[in-house]
């Protein structure tokens, strides 16, 4: 009992405020400034200094933290006091808490483990210890729309108790915004459920070992491309980070739903949106690319076409192989993360109509017809 | 007992709680304080705000896409539990049948996408 609580502690302190925060909060801020400096020809951030240091301006965040926390509090006559201070957290504490079900890597293994003729890993002589991912839950997929759902309401309650018009014009933009693009990212997941069924993100996570005709890794991606483009793209627009950024756009309503925040309010939610990027990128990695498989690679060797190779044999092997493969998944989340910022800082921002447009006439008649198509090969096969 | 199955959950509960609870606390407690009337003015590029924004009435297009909203998040919320079982009932030869089913369901919700489209209420304008 105690050691269970020990090492849930320890998995949520390395995932959540290890990997989460310095992901969310450092790297993608520094990844996003300098990124966006290279694109736009300017230098970045690049004055900060400690004790004349300064790698990659990487002091300058630190500086900003500092700066934020040190700001006054402002919170504007007429406003709902409490929504306004509960606003950020009903933002900010979903994207820690979806992280409960990523699997950063499938199960440990006590015994041996073994690659069926299937592509199927099973452990013998001994049982799963979850040490991986913070909690298994059977319905995990559903469990992370649930909970990233409930930031709809933070940036609603921000809007509407900050009394200012607008925040108000954010506030409603943003719920839109997101409910609109729940719909066709819940709708596009059907047709991969039909082919996976299972609600659960590490066993999809193990599905995608399989391997077509021996040679082609069946990721998500594979079998559902068109999914695959419809759940990246409703997931930016979740994430209102541009070109899908309407409730925050500066040249219309200021910032949006926060405009009337300020200190380490305003960063609170600003961190939130890194999260949930980083979130999405997770999500779509596991869904869709193999989670933390890497092709060909198993935890009892490598196979290629009949070809079973096991380099410094069987119990290092397992070992490099999780090593390998937790980092295959950080990869892929990263990537994906890098993706989505060049996406922004490459495409200019939609009109809010061409926004609702995309939403409803496009991906959501296209993922019906997705799933509609998916079920008949399904079906037939 | 049930609930030690969901240690991990509650544990990560507090914890976001808690992360959140020291960003709202640094919020309140660091930092200057002192208010002018001016400071505290809701912003409105520097003129004084004419009406209050909360009693104030907004676009009819939001209310239409919350109604939408319900309407087809019910679709997904039927399709997924049969996206689930469709395994189990194929296992026991109604394989097509299912499909049958739910391409029906498919069909008098693509109507419904049709005839709200049709009747302008997916523009925005």
């Amino acid at each position: 009992m105690m050691v269970e609580v020990l090492i849930s502690l320890v998995k949520i302190f390395v995932i959540v405020l290890g990997f989460v925060m310095a992901v969310a909060g450092l790297l993608t801020l520094l990844g996003d400034r300098k990124q966006s400096s290279k694109i736009q020809n300017r230098v970045g951030p690049n004055r900060a200094k400690i004790l004349g240091i300064g790698v990659l301006g990487i002091p300058h965040f630190l500086a900003d933290g500092l700066k934020l926390v040190l700001k006054e509090n402002i919170v504007p006559a007429g406003a709902n006091r409490f929504l306004h201070t509960l606003a950020p957290v009903l933002v900010l504490a979903p994207a820690l808490i979806g992280w409960a079900v990523i699997p950063f890597m499938d199960h440990y293994c006590t015994g041996t483990m073994q690659t069926t003729a299937e592509y199927t890993e099973i452990c013998v002589g001994g049982e799963w210890k979850n040490y991986f991912s913070i909690m298994h839950l059977n319905a995990g997929l559903l469990f992370a729309f649930a909970i990233a759902a409930i930031s709809v309401y933070g940036a609603a309650i921000a809007g509407w108790a900050s009394n200012s018009k607008y925040s108000l014009l954010g506030g409603l933009r943003s719920s839109a915004q997101m409910i609109s693009y729940e719909v066709s990212m819940g709708l596009s997941l059907a047709g991969i459920l039909l082919i996976y069924g299972t609600l659960d993100l590490n066993e999809m996570a193990r599905m995608q070992g399989y391997l077509l005709w021996d040679w082609l890794p069946m990721w998500g991606v594979v079998v559902q491309p068109l999914a695959f483009f419809l759940f990246f793209l409703a997931g930016m627009a979740e994430t209102k980070r541009a070109p899908f950024d309407l409730p925050e756009g500066e040249s219309e309503i200021v910032a949006g739903y926060l405009t009337e925040y300020s200190t380490m309010k305003f960063a609170g939610m600003q961190l939130a949106e890194y999260a949930a990027t980083v979130f999405i990128a997770a999500l779509i990695a596991v869904i869709f690319l193999g989670g933390w498989q890497i092709p060909y690679v198993y935890a009892d060797g490598i196979r290629i076409f009949d070809n079973h190779w096991v380099p410094f044999g069987e119990q290092a092997w397992y070992w490099i192989s999780i090593f390998l493969r937790v980092h295959a998944m950080i990869f892929k989340i990263l990537v994906l993360v890098w993706l989505q910022f060049m996406m922004r800082w490459t495409l200019p921002r939609f009109r809010y109509d061409q926004v609702m447009t995309l939403g409803w006439k496009i991906l959501l008649p296209l993922s019906i017809a997705n799933l509609f198509v998916t079920a008949l090969i399904v079906t037939l096969l | 007992m049930l609930i030690a199955n969901y240690i991990p959950l509650i544990l990560l509960v507090l914890v976001a709680i808690a992360v959140v609870g020291g960003i709202i606390f640094a919020a309140e407690f660091f930092g200057p304080k002192n208010p002018t009337r001016e400071k505290l003015m809701p912003y409105e590029s520097g003129s004084d705000p004419l009406s209050e924004p909360q009693a104030s009435r907004f676009s009819v297009k939001f209310y239409m896409v919350a109604i939408s909203f319900i309407l087809f998040d019910l679709e997904t919320v039927f399709v997924i539990p049969w996206a689930m079982s469709w395994r189990e009932s194929a296992a026991m030869g109604h394989g097509f049948y299912s499909f049958a089913v739910m391409a029906l369901f498919l069909a008098i919700l693509t109507i419904g996408l049709v005839y709200e489209w049709s009747q302008g209420g997916l523009e925005w304008d």
